[in-house]
């Protein structure tokens, strides 16, 4: 094993490659600029799951709307299939769209109240240029495929319920044909008894279409389920990334591990049995973050080097594909 | 062996709105107690009725019709007139919600608001009610409670705000605390904090605690009793391990069965529970979950036309008429009536109870 800090294990480029990415918003009036997004990088395979999980401010909605370029990033590289794309104009773009789509939360915000189901699913084929049969014809088929009945084609969002929206959004980010779909938290919105309908939707349609997702939650069970591989995010910056199974089973990085003790499980009998770490404090404002470690003023095994100087993300193990920013990780 | 009376007991309550498209009835039949000290969890889907209910406990609806009976320690609620209600409001009983930004008032500091609630219940002077609101801040662990009474809601953090909400609720030292999604609008390590702080405090006061959530796992934590409620009814009541252990009603179940879990060893695609919750606009006349229901799908036609017809009653492990405390030996049998605390009772024609045998040890108090 050669000792490269990023790990090559296929010889085929990743589907996205993503470098150093920032984003720094101005702050209001006379306040700091907030970096919401500090240095993150990571690979997404063709066909793969990545979760970006992390509490509210951690900055995994931003990463996901620079994928997507619906922001400009600050700094960094994003690559899609090998060709940079974090600085291409909205025209070089364009074509682009058909292979990048995203799911957003809110699945009635995010759909045109005034169109009909067949015609919202339509509108990226519209502008990509299909004629408007050929559109609607495709929007039919994409209904079926996602669990929609044909003939409410032309019907609109409030005669939905949420999952059901929900379909719709799907459809519409499939209309294109994407490769790669970024979902911004698409089924926490949802009533819990829909929820497993939309996960097992959008495993499916990975299965069959081949999807790469970046999968973007806060609720860790939710991750587990979906995902291959998880990222972690704390305060615009990724603090341990690896394999699903070792990030859950043991976690390396303290906020992992509370993380993960702090999620309630439904079983009485385990949440009495559960070892909880309860962290103090909230998390920190990206405008004035603490300095070294970010995650110092809340981490139980915080010492003087953490004040002082910030952990770079590196292998836990030599040869070990899983990664963490703290200086001193658990080990297993 | 019956216990102490319950400090809250609800009978029957049924909530109507009329709305343009016609009345809705948003709960209908509903029956709880809530002993001193102990914690129940309702649980339920965006429309079930769970808050409605809430509301219904505080007398908080105007323009609704409440039947039925809410009585506190005994005093009838339903039909009291405002004022002697607003007596009782925020000193016997309080109640915590899940937004505390849009709970709070923005003009005055943290410090006022909630001196102000301990000024109007015990006609304490200013300067007693601010060094009581500053103690209530210290109790819900905000740091330097001096300082921070002097400032205002949008100087605190989410999870700061809910203790606010918390120091308010409790400064008056009420019996009952309905907390109604408390935690749902903070990110998880911030949840544990205030799910910790409220144990404590129902510990240290003998706080009864209704908890109000959509989510499992903080029933699963919190609650001694669990009230599962579905299209405005109770689907299924029990002690909380019997409730998870062996869920009777199949809605229960096939939420329990649909949740993806952390502590879940392999990854087998969810049972997902087809369709989507109810509309109360117009209920159908037989069970509101049969159209859902994988029991009923399983049925023979006659099972089927029974769930679509009949509306189920709630009944214990040995039908209708063994609810509550007696279908259940060693159950602590507080009264006859159905849907009390201590049994294990379902609203399903095809209830599926455990043997009593295996019940017992689970529902002993």
């Amino acid at each position: 094993m050669t000792t490269t800090t990023l790990p090559d294990p296929e010889p085929a480029a990743p589907l996205l490659r993503v470098r150093d990415l920032a984003m720094t918003f101005p702050g209001r009036r006379r306040s700091a600029p907030v970096r919401a997004v500090d240095g993150v990088g990571f690979d997404l395979a063709a066909g793969e799951t990545l979760g970006l999980v992390g509490e509210s401010g951690c900055g995994k909605s931003t990463t996901g709307r620079m994928i997507v370029r619906l922001l400009e990033p600050t700094a960094g590289s994003v690559e899609y299939d090998g060709r940079p794309i974090a600085h291409l104009s909205q025209r070089a773009l364009k074509p682009l769209r058909r292979e990048i789509q995203m799911v957003f939360q809110d699945p009635h915000s995010s759909l045109n109240p005034r169109q009909t189901v067949a015609r919202i699913i339509a509108d990226p084929l519209l502008v990509q240029g299909s004629s408007a049969a050929e559109a609607r014809k495709r929007a039919v088929e994409l209904m079926e495929l996602v669990g929609l009945i044909p003939e409410h084609a032309d019907r609109r969002p409030h005669e939905f319920s949420g999952g059901q929206a929900q379909r719709i959004g799907i459809a519409r980010a499939l209309a294109t044909g994407p490769r790669l779909v970024v979902a911004d938290e698409p089924v926490s919105a949802l009533d819990v008894s829909v929820q497993a309908q939309i996960v097992n939707l959008m495993e499916r349609l990975q299965a069959e279409l081949g999807l790469a997702y970046l999968f973007i939650a806060h609720d860790l069970s939710v991750v587990k389920r979906v995902c291959d591989r998880v990222a972690v995010m704390y305060l615009g910056r990724i603090v341990e990334i690896g394999a699903k199974d070792r990030v859950y089973g043991t976690p390396a990085h303290p906020y992992t591990r509370a993380l993960l003790s702090a999620v309630p499980l439904p079983d009485p009998a385990a949440e009495r049995a559960r070892e909880r770490i309860t962290l103090l404090g909230d998390p920190p404002s990206p405008a004035a973050p603490p300095p070294g470690c970010t995650f110092h003023p809340r981490c139980p095994k915080a010492q003087a080097v953490c004040r002082a100087e910030a952990p770079v993300l590196r292998p836990l193990a030599a040869g070990e594909p899983r990664e963490v920013a703290c200086h001193f990780p658990e080990q297993d | 062996m019956a216990g102490p009376a319950p400090l809250l007991s609800v009978r029957d309550l049924g909530v109507t709105f009329a709305t343009p498209r016609g009345p809705v009835r948003a709960v209908d039949s509903l029956s709880f107690d809530v002993p001193h000290g102990r914690t129940l969890g309702i649980v339920g889907e965006s429309g079930s009725g769970k808050s409605v209910t809430s509301l219904a406990v505080m007398g908080l609806h105007t323009g609704a019709e409440v039947t039925g009976s809410v009585a506190l320690d005994g005093r009838e609620l339903v039909g009291l007139p405002d004022r002697e209600l607003n007596r009782l409001r925020g000193r016997r009983m309080a109640m915590i919600f899940q937004d505390p930004l849009s709970s709070l008032h923005p003009y005055y500091t943290v410090g006022e608001q909630i001196a102000e609630h301990h000024r109007v219940h015990f006609g304490t002077r200013r300067a007693v009610a601010r060094a009581r609101a500053v103690e209530a801040l210290a109790e819900v662990g905000i740091p330097e409670p001096g300082r921070r009474a002097g400032e205002y809601p949008h100087q605190f953090s989410g999870g700061m705000r809910q203790r606010v909400m918390i120091a308010m609720a409790l400064v008056c030292e009420p019996d009952l605390l309905i907390a109604d999604e408390p935690t749902t609008a903070l990110d998880v390590t911030v949840q544990a904090q205030i799910l910790d702080l409220l144990a404590r405090l129902q510990q240290e006061r003998r706080l009864s605690v209704v908890m109000i959530t959509h989510d499992l796992g903080v029933v699963a934590r919190v609650a001694h009793e669990v009230l599962v409620m579905y299209g405005g009814r109770a689907a299924e009541q029990a002690p909380v391990e019997a409730l998870f252990a062996s869920p009777a009603h199949p809605y229960t179940r096939g939420l329990l069965d649909s949740l993806p879990r952390l502590d879940d060893p392999d990854d087998v695609p969810l049972r997902a529970i087809p369709g989507s919750p109810p509309s109360l606009l117009d209920p159908a006349p037989g069970c509101a979950f049969a159209p859902r229901c994988a029991r009923a799908a399983a049925g023979t036609e006659e099972e089927r036309a029974r769930c679509a017809t009949e509306r189920p009653a709630l009944g214990g492990a040995g039908g209708p008429e063994a609810a509550g405390g007696g279908g259940v030996p060693g159950a602590p049998g507080v009264s006859g009536a159905p849907g009390v605390l201590g049994g294990h009772t379902a609203a399903c024609h095809f209830a599926a109870f455990p043997a009593v045998a295996a019940h017992e040890g689970t529902t002993a108090p």
